[in-house]
């Protein structure tokens, strides 16, 4: 039971993921956040900065890591297959259709409608990770501020968007900023 | 004995497809575009198994349907170089690397992020993948801007608004701008029908 839930999750985000790089995002964390509750939004955050971290499509590194934590190899396994299941199918019929019919102009004007709505999709997942490193619970206040992720959410974003700075290298830093700045804080843990 | 011949070389191609992929994904970091790249350094000026035109069409083929970008290319490449076997050896040379590493990280991140020191670390990690998304997410917007389209503009907003503030499944959204744009294409043929 739990393996075709996995499948059919996968399969809409294989489905319904166009546009390539995060543009299963959003699908994603509505089937694995929202759907089925098989991760917090904070371990959904941690997987898209491991995906990141990582080689391979971010389809496919989700639906290994979720399809593992939820029913181990086997779970990865289907979804997996769930989540390549429909380019498969699509990617083939439509390689034939091209070699046929060479360019496809109508397509091509279907996916300019699609862009502006995916772009759209990916700001809100985006915003809803940001939410999640700026404020440490999920009641919006002052005094849930994380002062520390908001600070390096700016500095990350200004040396990214104005310095043009490589983004795996500009996590690392983060990452390594966020230990020394809380140790320096709060003094070590426990 | 041409017949066996032929069947050696085919599964030398597929062997060379299954080892290349497999070679490409596993070192190729930052998305469908990059390895799109990698594979045309492979399979076009390496191998001459495509040419540059072909693989620039497949490239866009890879990039208009559905998932991900690399899994598409790997289908279209690998079908194109060696038939259906073609594509299931490129398809799992893809795919079994980024499957191998994160099976391993998700074996131990529950260990691992109970640590309270990677746990820091991750924490500061979310802030630097927070801010990588959001710069992409400037880039594609401003591009839409750009464009001058109120209808792309308008696709834009009303998208955004149904999903971060209504949250209406992301499914129908995508749907339903797919709708509008059939219903764009079939407008645009009927107005060049009258002309």
């Amino acid at each position: 039971m739990i393996y075709l839930q996995l499948f059919w999750s996968f399969l809409q985000v294989g489905l319904f993921s166009i546009g390539g790089g995060y543009a299963a995002m959003p699908l994603i964390e509505s089937q694995v956040v929202q759907g089925h509750g098989w991760l917090t939004m904070n371990e959904f955050t941690d997987l898209i900065t491991i995906a990141e971290m990582t080689p391979g499509p971010i389809a496919v590194n989700s639906a290994t890591f979720v399809g593992i934590r939820i029913a181990g190899v086997g779970g990865a396994l289907v979804a997996t297959l769930g989540c390549i299941a429909p380019s498969l199918v699509i990617v083939s019929i439509l390689a034939k259709v091209y070699y046929k019919y060479k360019g496809a102009k109508s397509l091509d004007s279907v996916l300019a409608c699609l862009r502006p709505a995916v772009v759209a999709l990916i700001a809100s997942a985006g915003l809803g990770i940001l939410r999640n490193v700026v404020f440490s619970s999920n009641a919006l206040g002052m005094q849930n501020v994380d002062w520390v992720g908001a600070v390096l959410f700016i500095a990350a974003f200004v040396v990214l968007r104005k310095l043009k700075w490589n983004p795996i290298l500009t996590m690392a830093l983060c990452g390594a900023l966020g230990l020394g700045v809380n140790l320096l804080l709060h003094g070590l843990p426990g | 004995m041409k017949a066996r011949e032929k069947r050696r070389v085919k599964t030398k191609t597929l062997w060379e497809l299954f080892a290349g992929m497999l070679y490409i994904s596993a070192f190729t970091f930052g998305g469908g575009f990059v390895i799109v790249t990698f594979m045309k350094t492979k399979f076009v000026d390496e191998k001459h198994w495509i040419d540059e035109q072909e693989m620039l069409d497949l490239t866009a083929l890879a990039q208009s349907c559905p998932g991900a970008i690399a899994v598409n290319a790997a289908i279209l490449v690998g079908w194109r170089v060696g038939g259906w076997l073609g594509m299931a050896a490129a398809v799992l040379g893809t795919i079994i690397p980024p499957m191998v590493i994160l099976s391993a990280i998700s074996f131990f991140y529950a260990a691992f992020a109970s640590n309270p020191y990677v746990a820091m670390v991750l924490r500061g990690m979310q802030a630097g993948v927070a801010a990588v998304i959001l710069d992409v997410v400037c880039s594609l917007g401003v591009k839409v801007f750009k464009g001058r389209s109120w209808l792309d503009i308008a696709i834009l907003a009303a998208a955004f608004v149904a999903t971060f503030f209504f949250k209406i499944n992301v499914v129908y959204i995508i749907l339903a701008s797919a709708l509008i744009g059939i219903g764009r294409v079939l407008w645009m043929k009927r107005k060049e029908a009258a002309k």
